[in-house]
């Protein structure tokens, strides 16, 4: 029943309808873009001695920036939906006389939860598949998993979701928004710190990045995201593609993710115990 | 039967301010009682601890026998907060229907027609809340509270943004609720209003209780009104010694016209309890 509400007000807030145009001129954009870079491809020359194979580089390149802007439009969609769940409705009076209701303050926040989560997972599921049909039409390259990435970039934004709505909990809508998108920057600028110490064989810089990987797992879910795309290509080509910013992870496999799910529940039961004694 | 709300020595701090510190208040079944303090006296943090809003730091708070904030507790109250927004783009129907949901009510269309037409909103049944004036949607706040037919209904300031005619129909529909046996704590800064509907009143300051009592317990003599043809006065005195009043002016060769022997009225109370303090 909560869901539905948050959807339906959604849905009359006009989000859907904002979201789907501008999702709409992002793929128009990826595919001219595509369009153009295969085009440049037919006439451009790769030295023999040079075992690269461009079509692939540019192809997986094309995939890993889709994927980055589906996760970005994923983020702001569920931050968006969930940063003013708690302490912002509650300022605006939309909380109380909801949560003196005996559906419960858990009910409530699981509730707000699953209603962001409906939106944002289908979202970045399809436009990643969307991306990814459209580079295999353009380009001729399909990636080496598919479902993978895309499950694995919509439970990263599922984990940016909780952050939000644990935020909510003790920050003003404005105050949440800023901390939720300099974390997820934050996460961002460490993932791509870790390509280049992994390049350059800096020690430190690569302990550092991991540290930040599993502070920031919805990171590290992005970068194991990535690098599945091309987990089978080899060479100089998935040498190449490591390197980033868009190829791989230096942190990557199921200790990541099980992580990302023991963060998850982690963040869940902060939210829920907080929100149990928040006084509104 | 355990009393609608039963407080018993309720404090609640923030930090080093004390809203309440240690407040004794019941409200029993079908009882009115009104809550009356200046701004920061602990009302309507006592309300939120009523409704589970607010925890308390130390005493008790029940409704019906059951833990403030319980789902047990919450599942018989109705409240209307002080400042309350219902989604703009809902209808009242809408709103009805949500809270029905919420609060497991079985009413139905029949109970959300039945609400409505309680407080004079039927006609705009299906109008959005964003399309609402203030004082509509301050009396769609109050059918909300009465979803569910709750057994206590904890109202802040139910009449703040409503006219004289809204006024009135919140008070007339205080006392259909309070005959159907319907216990009402009513948190109000209107004293006549106050005074008209409610059994009982509570004046906090401070956070703590300073005067409590029905109205005609806390309104005591204030003395005889006489009026002569030297003017109108008040003159020290109970009913027993308007004879002797009228007889000591009519010695002084003053003309009497009329004496009256006059009440304190709850503003008198408020104020002398509440002392300097503004509202």
């Amino acid at each position: 029943m909560i869901v539905g509400y948050v959807l339906r007000e959604a849905l009359r807030r006009r989000v859907f309808a904002v979201v789907l145009l501008l999702t709409a001129v992002f793929l128009v954009l990826f595919w001219v873009a595509n369009h153009y870079v295969h085009g440049e491809l037919r006439t451009l020359q790769v030295p023999q001695d040079v075992p690269v194979d461009a079509r692939t580089f540019a192809s997986a390149f094309l995939g890993g920036l889709a994927l980055f802007a589906t996760m970005f439009l994923g983020v702001v969609l569920a931050v968006f939906l969930t940063l003013g769940a708690v302490r912002g409705d509650a300022e605006r009076g939309l909380l109380q006389p909801l949560v003196v209701r005996p559906v419960g303050r858990s009910t409530f926040l699981v509730a707000r939860f699953l209603g962001a989560v409906a939106v944002t997972a289908p979202y970045v599921i399809v436009v990643d598949l969307a991306a990814v049909v459209i580079t295999g039409l353009t380009m001729h390259w399909w990636p080496d998993r598919i479902a993978t990435p895309a499950v694995e970039v919509a439970c990263a934004v599922a984990i940016v979701t909780a952050l939000a709505l644990l935020g909510s909990i003790f920050l003003s809508s404005t105050a949440n928004g800023i901390a939720i998108f300099m974390l997820f920057g934050a996460g961002l600028v460490a993932g791509l710190l870790g390509t280049i110490g992994h390049v350059i064989g800096s020690t430190a810089i690569r302990h550092a990045s991991t540290v930040a990987a599993y502070l920031t797992p919805f990171e590290a879910l992005y970068q194991d995201a990535l690098r599945q795309l091309t987990s089978s290509t080899t060479g100089l080509t998935g040498f190449l593609l490591q390197l980033g910013p868009f190829g791989g992870a230096y942190v990557h496999g199921w200790p990541v993710r099980l992580w990302a799910a023991a963060f998850f529940v982690l963040v869940g039961v902060t939210a829920l115990l907080a929100f149990r004694r928040r006084d509104l | 039967m355990p009393a609608a709300l039963a407080v018993r020595d309720l404090a609640k701090r923030y930090g080093a301010v004390t809203a309440l510190g240690g407040v004794d208040l019941e409200v029993v079944e079908g009882e009115l009682v009104g809550l009356l303090g200046p701004n920061g006296a602990g009302k309507s943090t006592l309300v939120k601890i009523a409704c589970g809003l607010v925890r308390q730091t130390a005493g008790t708070a029940e409704i019906c026998g059951a833990p403030a904030g319980s789902t047990a507790a919450r599942a018989r109250i109705g409240y209307l907060a002080e400042l309350f927004r219902f989604p703009g783009w809902m209808s009242a129907d809408e709103v009805l229907v949500l809270h029905q949901r919420l609060s497991g009510s079985s009413g139905g269309e029949r109970e959300r027609t039945d609400l409505l037409e309680l407080v004079a909103l039927r006609e705009a049944r299906g109008r959005r809340v964003e399309e609402m004036s203030k004082g509509m949607q301050q009396r769609l706040g109050v059918a909300q509270a009465l979803v569910g037919t709750p057994r206590l209904l904890l109202l802040d300031e139910p009449t703040s943004a409503l006219d004289p005619v809204g006024r009135r129909t919140v008070r007339t529909l205080l006392e259909e609720l309070r005959a159907r046996g319907i216990s009402v704590l009513l948190n109000s800064h209107l004293l006549s209003e106050i005074e008209l509907v409610c059994d009982h009143v509570v004046i906090l300051l401070g956070g703590k209780v300073v005067a409590a009592g029905t109205p005609d317990e806390l309104s005591r003599p204030r003395g005889i009104e006489l009026e002569t043809d030297r003017g109108t006065r008040m003159v020290e005195g109970t009913r027993e010694d308007v004879p002797r009043v009228v007889a000591d002016a009519v010695a002084a060769g003053e003309l009497v016209y009329g004496a009256r022997t006059r009440q304190s009225t709850l503003e008198d109370v408020y104020l002398e309890a509440v002392g300097g303090e503004t509202s």
